[in-house]
Parts: structure tokens; sequence; C-alpha cells
């Protein structure tokens, strides 16, 4: 771009670009309008909502318990953690003592859901950059953690694991020695996915330096979780504000330096093992005991306004709940980090080649399901 | 074994003759029916090419490819085949229709006509030109005008961009492929096939020239567009590039010359610089063969473990590294030539 197009006599036209919402790599119905120079993108516009299932709305007419299933729809890559967060709400509200083991066993859970939606994460980046293999090889794992889901709780995907004031299921046999075996091979697996395609030459090209955003930018756009640590920004709620029983473990928060494209895949890289490291421990140390608190049959939360999070997967994944005394929600409101965390792509696309805005757009790991509702 | 195939197209002469054709119409005939063996057997290691990678890129993606259709899914592609012919025929309304259509069928031509000099094994090939290697260099780059004629013809934003790059990558990438079997040319003084081949009687080209068989592998890769070079196709980015609007069989032409693309490339390879036909103990054309598959194997294997390079990075390579790389080995080579003659010319040696 060294000869602007006045020297050259040569004329040039932007043509506007519609990527999506029916695209390989907008990981959903996300649409994105580009206005392109060429290969060059000038501008972005991000255009949401082609998912939105009014899932707030839905909220009011359900009961608290007939809510949970619905929560495991907004970021279906990590059904887990959104049942955590809604049930944490409710037994905020009416202050229900979670039992010991219940809470290790969504600690657990949890945890493999962090390290599956991770699994994802990573691979499908690999993926927008064409590298099939690695996608292959975390599928391979993320399997394996749905197996050991589906021994728990019956589900695969769409988990509805919780309940308000503990977990349904305790662990069922078998259950532990093949997560022992899972945790056993993870590290090896993960090191493996970094020969594959971390230290690859054309990967670390392709995404070293591509969307920048420096720790400023990013707390301004209100990032939060793994998007947030790659820009060197150290707050993870397990340990800022820890809750459930989060104090009890030792784990790292792994941070990046750059906050480009790299460090947000590095990092859930080294998330993944952490992740791990919480799970051994909370096998080691889970008590005996029981698995649900004394809950009425009929769930009451008393009026008034509730807001609870918890680290999610993507992010901060907050509920903000108002009640009228009554079994239903008033008014169910969720901060969805992928929404929030979506806000900083055009920033991070603009001036960039198409390649480098889907690099970008991969590593900020997005879940439709959860950006809409 | 040695002449088999040699023989068949004996007899077959011998049949035509027997016609009472005179000896130009003989060697029209004969022209012919090579052509049609040559389409046959390009068509038949597409579908085993196809199958081969599905089955490859499984083993290296720890899961089993193709297993159902036919013993060991073997029929799979055939099946495929049948679905995309059955499917209907879509011409976007916007879309340049004559250049649109005409793409679809010019893709294969450049292709197929690129085996017509290739020799197979000795005395297996349709024309021994003279000028055979500026043949397949001057035919196969004609591929880049039908690409870009497919990205064009569609009327489509991201087939134009795919098109774009296409025309960016491919004229650039044949620099340094063109130069890379210079020094092949110096080493044996002439174009022909066969004389290329049988120079490489005592020792393969490859061991004389290992930078310029590496360039080869690089810009021949981006030459036909394969991963991690794909960027016309480029399927994260572009859809399908300059084939997003293509459907039912027009689609199947370009899949299938994709591959013919690849087997073309292994051909040539295989005959410039790891000696053809040449071998011991097996017979000619077999070992051409495994050599062929040895190249497309390498090929395959760089596809399904590398990413995609982006599309500066690409122009980097190419002008930055290759290019002063394969000048530099026609240099030496030039060198390397001179002081030989000298040593034999002292007989020092």
């Amino acid at each position: 771009m060294a000869i602007s197009n006045q020297e050259s006599g040569f004329r040039t036209q932007e043509f506007v670009l519609n990527m999506g919402p029916q695209h390989p790599s907008t990981h959903g119905v996300y649409r994105a309008i580009l206005t392109m120079d060429g290969e060059y993108v000038v501008d972005v516009e991000n255009v949401v909502g082609y998912l939105h299932r009014g899932m707030e709305k839905i909220a009011e007419d359900r009961t608290y318990t007939q809510f949970i299933p619905y929560t495991d729809r907004m970021d279906y890559l990590a059904g887990i953690l959104n049942n955590w967060g809604f049930v944490m709400t409710v037994e905020k509200a009416m202050g229900i003592e979670v039992p010991e083991r219940a809470e290790y066993i969504r600690v657990i859970t949890g945890e493999l859901q962090r390290i599956a939606s991770h699994l994802v994460m990573v691979a499908s980046m690999a993926l927008d950059l064409n590298g099939y293999t690695p996608w292959m090889y975390a599928f391979y794992d993320r399997e394996k953690i749905l197996d050991l889901f589906e021994m728990i709780c019956g589900s695969r995907l769409t988990t509805s694991f919780m309940r308000v004031g503990g977990v349904p299921n305790d662990i069922p046999e078998g259950f532990i020695p093949k997560l022992e075996k899972f945790l056993a091979e993870l590290p090896g697996r993960a090191d493996d996915f970094d020969n594959v395609i971390t230290g690859n030459e054309i990967f670390v090209g392709r995404t070293k330096g591509v969307g920048v955003l420096d720790a400023e930018a990013a707390l301004s756009f209100g990032l939060t979780g793994p998007n947030l640590r790659a820009s060197g920004v150290n707050f993870d709620l397990r340990k800022a504000q820890p809750y459930s029983v989060y104090d009890r473990f030792d784990f790292e928060v792994p941070l990046g330096e750059n906050g480009d494209s790299f460090d947000r895949y590095n990092l859930r890289m080294l998330e993944i093992r952490q992740s791990a490291r919480i799970i051994r421990q909370a096998l080691d140390t889970i008590p005996e005991g029981d698995i649900m608190a004394k809950v009425p049959k009929v769930l009451k939360v008393p009026k008034g306004e509730t807001y609870c999070h918890i680290e999610g997967s993507k992010g901060l994944l907050g509920f903000y709940l108002v009640s009228d005394g009554g079994t239903k929600p008033y008014r169910l409101h969720l901060h969805s980090p992928s929404f929030v965390n979506l806000g900083a792509y055009p920033k991070m696309a603009k001036g960039t080649v198409l390649q480098d805005a889907i690099a970008s757009l991969a590593s900020i790991d997005i879940v439709l399901g959860e950006v809409d509702r | 074994m040695e002449n088999f195939f040699v023989n068949i197209a004996g007899l077959i002469r011998d049949l035509i003759a027997g016609f009472g054709l005179n000896e130009t119409l003989v060697y029209l005939a004969m022209v012919i029916v090579k052509f049609v063996a040559v389409l046959v057997f390009v068509l038949l290691n597409v579908v085993v090419l196809v199958y081969m990678e599905r089955r490859v890129a499984g083993f290296f993606q720890e899961r089993l490819g193709p297993n159902r259709v036919g013993p060991q899914g073997t029929l799979q592609l055939v099946m495929d085949i049948f679905k995309l012919l059955s499917k209907e025929d879509i011409v976007p309304a916007g879309a340049d229709k004559f250049v649109y259509k005409a793409a679809a069928y010019a893709i294969f031509v450049p292709t197929i006509l690129v085996y017509m000099v290739i020799p197979f094994g000795k005395g297996m090939n349709v024309i021994d030109l003279n000028l055979g290697l500026f043949y397949i260099l001057a035919i196969s780059s004609v591929t880049t005008m039908i690409i870009f004629m497919a990205g064009w013809g569609s009327r489509n934003k991201y087939s134009l961009v795919g098109g774009m790059r296409a025309i960016a990558q491919m004229v650039s990438y044949e620099i340094p492929y063109v130069f890379s079997f210079l020094g092949v040319i110096m080493l044996t003084g002439s174009l022909k096939m066969s004389t290329i081949v049988e120079a490489q009687q005592g020792v393969w080209f490859i061991v004389l020239q290992p930078i310029a068989f590496i360039v080869f592998l690089i810009a021949g890769n981006a030459e036909i567009n394969r991963g991690p070079f794909d960027l016309p196709e480029g399927e994260q980015e572009l859809v399908a590039g300059y084939h997003t609007e293509y459907t039912a069989g027009r689609f199947a032409m370009f899949y299938m010359a994709e591959y013919a693309n690849l087997l073309a490339m292994a051909a040539i390879g295989a005959t410039v610089f790891l000696g053809g036909w040449q071998g011991p103990w097996l017979p000619g054309w077999l070992w051409f063969f495994i050599k062929m598959y040895a190249l497309v194997f390498g090929q395959m294997w760089v596809r399904w473990t590398f990413p995609r390079i982006r599309v500066d990075h690409l122009m980097h390579l190419n002008w930055k590294v290759l290019l002063p790389v394969s000048l530099a080995n026609i240099v030496v080579t030039g060198i390397g030539i001179k002081v030989y003659q000298m040593v034999r010319m002292m007989g020092w040696w």
C-alpha cells in the first residue's frame, strides 16, 4: 500500500461484504457488515439478534426450577456453568446454604465444563485458520468430558445438572476412575495439541500482534474472563471474590502480555491445565454428606432484587433477578460475557486483512446462543 | 512386465493399421487412443486420490474416514459423484452466464493437457515434445485465468476476492516454480521429458538439486492451491472462494480438477526430480507410480498439518524467500557445472 491511488492514477473502490449470518466462521448466526478495500477491512459493524429466543421474557412465565433447562441453552458450550450461575442467584436470594459435597460436585463438573468450553474455543480457533487436525484432536478430548457428563447427569450438551439447593445426582459408580484416567491423559494431550498447532510458524505468524487490545481498552469495553486476562489484567472471580469452595484450592490465574489473538488463544490452553489442577484437588478432598439442602417443594423467592455472578468460561456470567415474592421471577436479566466481548470486535478487526478479522473473531470466543439469548 | 503398456499400445496400433489406413491416420488415431487412455487414467486416479485424501486425513486426525460404502468405504466417492450429478444445477441470476459456465468446463482442460507429455514409463507418453517442460509450464499457467473466470463470472463478492487472490498468488508463485526447474534444465541441457529422465540414470536430481526440489514443493503446492496455500478457496474467510456459486456437476468439475492438478504436480515432481521411471527390480511404470504417490502423500501430510498462511505472508514468502533462494540455486548450479567441466577437462578426476 506504499503508492496511493492518486499517485498511480488507478481508481479503486471500497465494497461492502456481508459476512454472515450464514458463514463458515461466524460461529453461529452472527453477522458482520464489513467495508472492504480489497483484502483490507476498513469498517466493521456488528449485527446480532438472529438467535434471539426471548429467554429473559420466558423466565417471567416459568417457575425457578422450570427455568433451569433454559439456562444451558444460552451458552450451549458451557451448560453446567450457566445452570450454576442461575441456581446460585436463586440460592442467594432465598438464603439457602448448599451442602459441601454438592459444592464440590459443582466445582468438579463446572471445571470440566470450562475445559470442554475452552477446548471448543482452541479447536475452532485452529479451524478458522484452517487447521483441521487440531480441531479433531480437541474434540476427541471434549468427547470424553461429554461422556463423563452423560454418566453423571444423563445428558451431554444440555445438562440441566444443578438444582436450587444442590445437585440432583451424586457421583455415580465408575465416574471417578474414568475422570482420573482423563486427568492423567489431559496434560499429554494438551502438549500434543501445542505441538501440532500452538508452535506452528504459520499459526504464530497469523495470530501474534493480531486484534490487539491493551488493558485499558479491554477494561473500557467491559471485557471479562480470559479475554480480559489476555490483556494482562489480573481479574478472576474465583480468586477475586471466591464463591462456592474455590478459596480452598490452590491454582494460578494465567495472564497474557500483549492482548493479541495469540495470547487469548494461549490463555485458554493454560487455563485448561489450571482447571485440571482444581479438579484433582477437589477429587482428593471431596467430603461425604448430602448433595441437596433442605429446600421447600415450591420455591418462593422473597421480594427484592438479587445480583450474582460467577466466572463463566467466556467471562463474568451474571444474573440479575427481581422477585415480587411469587413462584416466578418478576424480571430476570443475564449479563452475558459473549455479548459484551463481541462489542470489542470492530475495534480489533478494523484496519486488518480479512483473514486477521476472522482470527480475531475466533479469539474472542463468542457463542451466539448467549449473545442473543 | 516392463513393456506391458507399450505392448498393448503396439497391439492397438497393429489393429488400427489392419483397417488399411495410411501412416498419418494411424498416428492420429494412436494419439486419440493414448489421449483417452490418459483421460481414463487421470479420472481413475482422482477417485483413488479423493479416497486416499479422506483416509489420510482420518489417519492424521485420529478417526477412520469413510468406511461404510463398499469395502472399507472405497465406493464413497462414486456415491458422492452420483449425488453431485443428481443435484439441481443452479446458475446465479446475476452471473455472467457464459463465463460462469465456460470456466467449469475449461478448468479440466489445462490439467489434462499437462499429462500429455509426462512419461509414465519408458516410451509411455502421448507425445514426447522437445519443449516438454516448457509446454507444461505454459499450459499450467492458463489455470490462473480459468479460476479468475470462475471468480469473476459468479458475480459474488466472495468469489471475486477468491479470484483476485488466485491471480496474485499463482502469478507470483509461477516465478520460483519455473526457476526451480532451471537448475535441472541446465544440468540436462534439454527440455524434453524423456531426456530429463534418462539423464537421471545414475543419480536423481533431488540429490544434485535439493534446494530446487524444496522450492518446487512449496511453489508447486501454491500453484495448485492446496493447503496451506489454499487462499483462493479460503473456506473460513471466503466460504468457498472462486467456486462458492457452483453446484452439482459444475462443482464436481472443480473438485476433480483439484485432485487432477495434485496428481499432475506429483507426476512432474517424480519425473524431474525423482528419476521418473528409473529404478531397480520393479517395472518402470510401477516405479513412476510409487514415486508419484509418495509425493502425493507428502502433499496431503502438509495439507492436514498446517493452517492457512496469511495473504501478505504469502507474498513475503514468495518474493523475499523463494525467489532469492531459487536464483542463488541457479548461480550455484552454473558455477558447479563450470567447475565440473574444468575438472574433467584438466583430467583431475
